[in-house]
């Protein structure tokens, strides 16, 4: 078994106290699973219901698979312009 | 001529401007995102714009590429800046010019509607009383990433 760094950005890196996270990561994880996994951490009640993850460097779906070496990023609701 | 950019300093529209300026075009269009001293009713004093620079670039990338396939082509581009921003100041800079005006103004607005739903900026508003807040889009997309295929 692996770990990926979860990355934080602006209101997310305040929740969780830091710019990263390091989750678990099993074969055939698909990114629903990390969340699964990020949601059981207690600063993780405050996350959307479906807040949105990047995977390298583009937006990924819940079905997107997650391998190690990926560079996944939480991306809280944008405010870009 | 395109070209993208996140900056940590001043934007200049004439720079913009001069970039996309050419003796081919018929029409020059430019959109600036300025800080504004209200929102909601509240007096603001500034705004902090932070990233996920390297995502955002990507991503700025992509909005041009499909402006460019959407509008014929046009000269275009886009630079948004991070940082600590006074009212008054630019926080995005989009130009694009083209043979007729049609496209170039049809590619700015499709730029700045697709930067305010997609692109990972966040803003952090700082108000007169000193307090601050993180604020969202009302266009923030919890389908982001409904631009890319389903994955298989």
């Amino acid at each position: 078994m692996s770990v990926v760094t979860v990355r934080l950005f602006a209101s997310y890196a305040e929740l969780f106290g830091g710019p990263t996270l390091d989750i678990p990561l099993e074969n055939g994880d698909t990114v629903g699973d990390l969340l699964e996994k990020v949601r059981t951490l207690p600063a993780a009640s405050q996350l959307p219901r479906d807040p949105l993850v990047a995977v390298n460097r583009t937006f990924a779906t819940a079905d997107s698979p997650v391998t190690p070496g990926d560079e996944v990023a939480l991306i809280p609701p944008v405010a870009g312009g | 001529m395109i070209r993208s950019a996140i900056v940590d300093r001043p934007i200049s529209a004439a720079a913009l401007i001069a970039e996309v300026s050419a003796t081919g075009s018929g029409a020059i269009s430019l959109f600036l995102g300025t800080v504004r001293d209200t929102n909601e009713g509240r007096p603001v004093s500034g705004l902090d714009y932070s990233a996920y620079i390297a995502m955002a670039e990507a991503e700025l990338a992509r909005i041009l590429g499909e402006a460019s396939e959407r509008f014929d082509a046009p000269s275009l581009v886009v630079e948004h800046r991070v940082g600590s921003l006074a009212l008054g100041e630019v926080s995005v800079g989009i130009a694009a010019s083209h043979a007729h005006r049609s496209p170039a103004l049809g590619a700015v607005g499709y730029m700045i509607e697709e930067i305010k739903k997609r692109l990972p900026i966040w803003k952090m508003e700082r108000y007169s009383d000193g307090t601050q807040e993180w604020v969202e889009n009302a266009q923030a997309r919890a389908d982001a990433g409904v631009t890319l295929p389903p994955s298989q």
